[in-house]
């Protein structure tokens, strides 16, 4: 097999080993898939993520807890870190319901300096084109020459 | 007439229990008054954000603080109407102590016609240093179905009849 070949399924087991050290994305039972270095987190619908059964949409808590956990994923596989990013601030911006489907989120990091990343998250359903929520966000990073 | 918050008072359990997410995270009522709520969240092992720490995930803080947020909105308004969150701020003051519960206070400080705006604080041992502070805008009569809480009240025979406003709310 190629390096690169190589190089995917190691960037694939770390992002597993990633999730599955986190009990509540355990609880929530939030996925991810890569392509390249480029994350989509996956959270199948589950009756316990609903918010308000009478529409039913799923709890803004728990799209907000999503996307800060993609935030925090895609920090910890492009970043080289030792230990996870913190949430200094997250601003989430609710765009439409969620409705009892699966939820797809991509982060894009748009700076990590030595210290603090600033994180934008969108979420979406049937198509990314209309997202159901977007997240702005900044981590504390814990890098490798800072521990 | 009974105002929202009177039932949520008598009936706390039942509308918590009516959020499957709500009751899946364990949630509780502490109080609720007039647009004032105290919510809080139990330590659980699955809930734990970074096995490194074993503190409570950021997340569970998050859904809390929407949640706390959300009731402190219903317990301000006149009559039942169904809101919903356009954002969520939040800033995450320092860890949660390891194995500690963790308690949302929310003031719905300002309500509009169409908008609710909330300041609140999650917090493990003392209000006055806060694991986190939010701030947060709700939408009223957000869509045209009934809320949890309405529901409830509704089939339990508390309800009072529906504000005239939701009837032309937004699909």
């Amino acid at each position: 097999m190629s390096d690169t070949g190589d190089a995917a399924l190691d960037l694939d087991a770390r992002l597993a080993e990633i999730l599955q050290r986190i009990p509540y994305a355990r609880f929530l039972g939030v996925r991810a898939e890569l392509a390249g270095d480029e994350m989509t987190a996956v959270l199948p619908f589950s009756q316990h993520l609903i918010g308000n059964p009478t529409l039913p949409a799923i709890h803004g808590g728990v799209i907000g807890a999503f996307m800060e956990m993609t935030a925090v994923a895609q920090l910890s596989l492009s970043q080289g870190l030792v230990r996870q990013p913190r949430t200094i601030d997250v601003t989430v911006e609710y765009l439409r319901s969620g409705r009892p489907r699966t939820v797809f989120a991509r982060a894009m990091i748009k700076r990590a300096g030595r210290r603090i990343a600033n994180v934008h998250v969108e979420a979406w359903q049937e198509t990314r084109a209309a997202p159901i929520a977007a997240l702005h966000g900044h981590f504390l990073l814990g890098s490798r020459d800072e521990v | 007439m009974t105002r929202p918050v009177d039932m949520m008072r008598q009936l706390a359990p039942q509308v918590l229990m009516a959020s499957p997410h709500a009751a899946a995270i364990g949630m509780e009522v502490v109080s609720i008054d007039p647009a004032e709520a105290v919510l809080k969240v139990g330590f659980r092992p699955d809930l734990v954000g970074d096995p490194d720490t074993g503190v409570i995930a950021g997340g569970v803080v998050t859904a809390l603080l929407d949640h706390t947020c959300g009731q402190s909105v219903m317990s301000a308004l006149d009559s039942y109407q169904p809101i919903a969150t356009l954002d969520l701020r939040i800033d995450y003051m320092r860890p949660a102590g390891p194995g500690l519960a963790i308690f949302c206070h929310a003031h719905c400080y300002k309500v509009t016609r169409s908008v609710a705006f909330v300041r609140a604080q999650a917090y493990d041992l003392d209000r006055e240093d806060p694991v986190a502070t939010a701030q947060a805008a709700f939408m009223l009569n957000a869509n045209s179905a009934m809320s949890p809480a309405e529901t409830i009240a509704r089939a339990l025979g508390h309800a009072s009849p529906a504000s005239p406003s939701s009837a032309e709310a937004k699909a």
